[in-house]
């Protein structure tokens, strides 16, 4: 099957004022249609950078990015993307927020509620749907956020750091609740972070990229089996890929 | 704290300036209270030439029984209101377009810094001179008072809406015009607002030497009045009415902003 997203030898440049800053540098991956890919690597090493090319939200220098055979020219509605500032409109509740995308759909109101209400319950807000974002903690933020770029059924989900704001108790607890989302609504996930631990525990293969310039350093698969478990991740298999991980991002 | 207690507390919490501040309501009453009883005998012996308190509440009944009041108050608040409106109405669309289109921020912002720096009275010679005496004058500087200072802040407004918040639209396939109406006019709200009462403000601190150009009623003029007859007492009601009647305003703007920009968090 051919791959559901293709970098091909994508380079982005930024000009500073004296000397172009290559944030970039040939990147070229495969991610396969279902996969979820976590990108980890020091700050500077463009894994945002790649994010927001494939969201459309950035233009490459150079090379182009797939999806699903074809070019990527700006944002669409197939391509979801969770900030790691979570980004909701705080003067609409959280069943407004989720129902956003789906207005610019052109959904008619009972079809957007329908659709709102399950992905509301899928990320366990049911009780929050009519509460404004400024009375939800970060976690319920971010749920509210995977909630709305769900509702829009995109095949493909980008992820900035999404966890990258919350303690490590809610962290944890949001890894567990994104897996179990996703294996029941599966998509092409690509998340980036910078946490190690996070990387190994959610992927199928973990991309390691090394900065200055902004380059692909080592592809890392990760053969545990889903459902990931807490077992899973006190298992010695996964210290011994976290650790291959952890040579790669900080030996660089 | 879990995620679910610290939500449950956060909704349990009564909106903000909702609920009635008592405390601080009779502290505000005491403070009223004692302010005119120092007026009142700092002036009982007339050392300093004010007129005490009881002077000044006759003449407001004598000027509320003969009509004077309400028509002076009629011919300012028409001035007020529509210099503030006009103002306020055309400066959110050129704020808008300021803070949209860059080659349109470029083109006007020199003149708006200028303008700036011209206190609106100083245009009054000017406005005389071009506009002759009637009431299109004294509404023109108190437009250009509250233009002035509500164009900055919804300009201020559009250009720091949440750059992520806008991208947030984008991948959920909104376009330009899309963004603009439910992601850029929500979320510069609240600037907008702040905007509108510094505006207000500025309309009424321009009132009175709007009123300085021939009027023939009107709280300012009839100061200047009382003040070629050293008439103290009319000078402290028409001071007094201005007061009440930009507090009163102010309040009122207060209570639409509040309700508009609910969803804000407030620290």
């Amino acid at each position: 099957m051919a791959p559901k997203i293709i970098f091909d030898n994508v380079t982005r440049r930024f000009d500073l004022q004296d000397a172009a800053f290559i944030a970039l540098d040939r990147l070229s991956l495969d991610i396969a249609d279902g996969e979820f890919v976590t990108v980890v690597g020091p700050s500077g090493c463009g894994k945002s950078t790649a994010l927001n090319i494939a969201a459309g939200l950035l233009k490459p220098s150079e090379g182009t990015v797939l999806v699903d055979g074809k070019a990527v020219e700006g944002p669409g509605p197939e391509r979801g993307m969770i900030f790691q500032q979570y980004a909701l409109f705080p003067w609409l509740t959280v069943r407004q927020n989720v129902e956003f995308g789906l207005r610019i759909k052109g959904e008619e109101a009972s079809r957007r509620r329908e659709i709102a209400e399950r992905f509301i319950d899928l990320v366990g807000l049911r009780d929050f749907a009519d509460a404004l974002p400024k009375t939800l903690s970060g976690g319920m933020k971010q749920r509210c956020a995977i909630a709305r770029a769900y509702a829009v059924d995109p095949s493909i989900l980008l992820m900035d750091e999404p966890f990258g704001a919350l303690d490590a108790l809610t962290r944890v607890q949001l890894q567990d609740q994104l897996l179990d989302t996703w294996s029941r609504e599966r998509r092409t996930v690509m998340f980036i972070t910078h946490d190690v631990d996070e990387a190994v525990y959610l992927a199928n293969r973990v991309i390691v990229m090394a900065a200055r310039p902004g380059r692909l350093k080592e592809i890392i698969d990760v053969p545990l089996p889903y459902p990931r478990t807490e077992e899973i991740r006190l298992s010695a298999e996964f210290m011994t890929i976290r650790n291959r991980v952890w040579q790669a991002v900080y030996h660089q | 704290m879990s995620e679910a207690a610290k939500t449950t507390r956060l909704a349990g919490t009564p909106t903000e300036g909702q609920g009635i501040d008592y405390p601080g309501l009779a502290l505000n009453l005491v403070g009223l209270v004692a302010g005119v009883a120092i007026w009142w005998a700092l002036t009982a012996g007339g050392a300093v030439g004010l007129p005490p308190p009881p002077q000044v509440a006759a003449r407001f009944g004598d000027v509320i029984a003969s009509g004077q009041l309400a028509t002076d108050i009629m011919s300012s608040l028409a001035r007020v209101l529509t210099g503030f409106l006009l103002g306020v109405i055309l400066a959110i669309p050129v704020g808008f377009v300021m803070g949209w289109y860059k080659v349109a921020r470029s083109l006007i912002e020199p003149y708006l810094q200028f303008f700036r720096m011209i206190p609106p009275l100083a245009i009054i010679p000017l406005a005389i001179v071009t506009m002759g005496i009637d009431e299109t004058p004294k509404i023109f500087v108190i437009f250009l008072a509250s233009f002035l200072a509500s164009v900055v802040a919804t300009y201020q407004g559009v250009i720091s809406v949440d750059k992520t918040m806008i991208n947030a639209a984008r991948v959920l396939g909104a376009k330009d015009m899309t963004i603009f109406l439910r992601v850029i006019i929500p979320a510069s709200t609240p600037f907008i607002l702040v905007g509108v009462r510094i505006g207000l403000g500025s309309a009424w601190a321009t009132l009175v030497a709007a009123e300085l150009i021939a009027a023939q009623s009107g709280l300012g003029f009839r100061m200047q009045q009382a003040q070629l007859y050293y008439d103290l007492p009319t000078i402290f009601v028409s001071l007094i009415t201005i007061g009440l009647l930009g507090l009163a305003m102010d309040r009122i703007l207060l209570v639409i902003e509040r309700r508009l920009t609910v969803w804000q968090e407030r620290v």
